[in-house]
């Protein structure tokens, strides 16, 4: 079997005395969309940080095309093509699309010495990137990200990890706070991303857009990977919602009616 | 999005509530006062905004990377008692003692800054702190007194700095021409250069910023250290000008250079600067203190009008924000 994209074995990872992720095994294959699920404090949030270098791994190894790296910090994950895409912290407001696209690697125009950015180019590729994501609307590079809406400002994020050649692109959460439309549009980018060779870990909190999208669905339950083999087409909502929760389809439905107490 | 007209941008534009407010106050002290708009007067004006307009371009750059400088006024009045101290008491020459009043400028601007990005500490406090530490340096070393100032004409460094010459009717200092090139060079880095995109998302966005490699530390301590050596060399200017060195001088200043940087339309949040709106909130501040004056208004009263139009500005720049973000 081919070596994956991305393979993360035996990660633990604590803060204090609490095991954020315990002995999780992970991996991303070469163009493929992973959804990752689970439910609020089952360890998603942190194997992403460790993955995208926010935050250093208790221990583990982490291994890309089987060769293993260490990702101290943001800055080296993305120099291994791993870019990582927070919804709201990923964009600078007051700057206008093409600065933001290259923002810490403007080309610069000669003669060098002047460190003056080549705005021309700048504007040139940010405007054929848009076209490339399937923004269809006639918007100006130079517009200021301030003035886009949530869908707008996720794939020129999508657009920018695109254009640096990032392997993986991860998304935390980007449908959150979105419209009907504008989630449609989020997912085509995603889409259009491995289309053009790029893998990516879907984040969400609706199963329903997780499965629109994904070629494959990673469940994890306290720290652990519990499911990695889940394949949307041949399953539905009800039984990723089971696996998530580790209960049965009659617990699901008592916790829903008699409250949480009942379980405690 | 529809293309706006070119009108509707410009009056979008963060420069053009100054701009009006300018050639208002210009129209109005003129018609009060027609003397306001002769040459002697206008000499007057260009003299005292070099030296303040020189520490409010550096401050604009360190404002849009999100920190302020509360230290500039106490460096104004520290680096000449400093470079005049070296001097007189035969340690080294003018332009040396100028050159070490900078080298130490810069040093009390790398420690700012280090306070700031590396410590975490709020830039308000940081340099607050320095502010007294800066001007209890200058009162402690002149034991309060101004210092001797030997007449600096003829040396080339005044020559310089501070030399002047008619232009017609128009007496025009040598320091104007520093402020001028200050200017476009500060405007060029903010606008067109590789550091202008990061001191902007140093202050927009200082996580993305650094998601993208950009090192916001460096930035913000690198304008540190410019804020502290133009508010030095603006002090010695000053000083060579009108041939005093006193330690109290710069009084104040910070909140004066930190009014026409928010005037001009800089955010005060970081994220947004506009060095031509600068020279626009310099030029309001400093016509609004000698117009006021010319048409009869007790000076004392100055800042009520500075308050009022801080506030005044303010709601405009909210206002014109919010209309931009709502795309009309």
């Amino acid at each position: 079997m081919a070596e994956p994209l991305i393979r993360m074995e035996n990660i633990r990872k604590s803060y204090g005395r609490v095991q954020a992720l315990v002995d999780a095994n992970f991996h991303v294959n070469e163009k493929e969309i992973v959804g990752l699920l689970g439910d609020n404090g089952a360890g998603k949030s942190t194997l992403i940080k460790v993955l995208s270098g926010a935050v250093p791994l208790t221990s583990g190894d982490i291994f890309i095309r089987g060769k293993k790296v260490t990702l101290r910090s943001t800055s080296d994950a993305i120099a291994h093509g791993i870019e990582t895409i927070y919804q709201d912290s990923a964009l600078v407001t007051q700057l206008s699309i093409a600065r933001n696209l290259f923002l810490g690697r403007e080309p610069i125009k000669a003669p060098r010495f002047l460190n003056r950015m080549d705005q021309d180019a700048m504007n040139a590729v940010a405007r054929d990137l848009l076209r490339q994501v399937g923004i269809t609307k006639n918007i100006p590079p130079t517009t200021a990200i301030g003035s886009l809406s949530g869908g707008e400002r996720q794939a020129v994020a999508i657009a920018r990890a695109m254009h640096f050649d990032s392997d993986l692109i991860i998304l935390d959460e980007p449908t959150n706070n979105l419209g009907v439309a504008e989630t449609q549009g989020v997912l085509s980018f995603v889409r259009s991303a491995r289309d053009s060779g790029h893998s990516c870990i879907f984040i969400a909190h609706n199963i329903h857009h997780v499965f629109q999208v994904v070629d494959r669905i990673v469940v994890m339950r306290r720290g652990k990977v519990v499911a990695d083999d889940i394949d949307p087409k041949k399953t539905t909502v009800a039984e990723v919602e089971r696996v998530i929760t580790g209960m049965s389809d009659k617990e699901i439905r008592d916790a829903i009616s008699d409250g949480p107490q009942q379980h405690g | 999005m529809e293309n706006r007209s070119f009108v509707q941008s410009f009056i979008a534009r963060a420069e053009f509530g100054p701009l009006v407010l300018l050639i208002v106050e210009l129209v109005v002290f003129w018609g009060i006062n027609p003397d306001f708009l002769s040459p002697q007067n206008i000499s007057n004006i260009l003299a005292f905004t070099v030296e303040l307009g020189l520490i409010a371009l550096a401050m604009t750059l360190l404002m849009t990377s999100g920190e302020f400088d509360l230290s500039v006024g106490s460096l104004f009045g520290f680096s000449p008692v400093l470079m005049w101290t070296l001097f007189n008491s035969g340690v080294t020459s003018l332009e040396v003692g100028l050159l070490i009043a900078l080298i130490v400028a810069a040093l009390i601007g790398l420690v700012n800054g280090w306070f700031v990005t590396q410590l975490k500490i709020p830039s308000f406090l940081v340099t607050l702190g320095m502010l007294l530490v800066v001007r209890g340096s200058a009162l402690f070393i002149t034991d309060g007194f101004p210092q001797r100032t030997w007449s600096a004409e003829g040396s080339w460094l005044a020559n310089i700095l501070v030399g002047d010459f008619y232009v017609g009717p128009f007496r025009i200092y040598a320091s104007l021409f520093w402020f001028i090139g200050a200017a476009i060079v500060l405007g060029y880095v903010l606008t067109q250069s590789r550091t202008g995109n990061w001191i902007q998302a140093a202050g927009g966005n200082p996580n993305a910023a650094r998601a993208r490699g950009v090192n916001v530390s460096r930035v913000k301590v690198g304008l540190f250290i410019l804020s502290a050596v133009m508010a030095s060399l603006a002090g010695v200017i000053s000083s060579l000008r009108t041939s005093a060195a006193n330690p109290n001088s710069g009084t104040g200043y910070e909140l004066e250079v930190i009014a026409m940087v928010v005037i001009g339309g800089t955010a005060l949040t970081g994220g947004r600067g506009t060095i031509i709106g600068t020279v626009l909130g310099i030029l309001i501040l400093r016509v609004m203190r000698n117009g006021i004056v010319l048409i009869g208004v007790p000076g004392l009263a100055y800042n009520i009008f500075i308050g009022a139009i801080i506030l005044g500005m303010m709601a405009l720049h909210s206002w014109l924000e919010r209309r931009h973000q709502a795309g009309t």
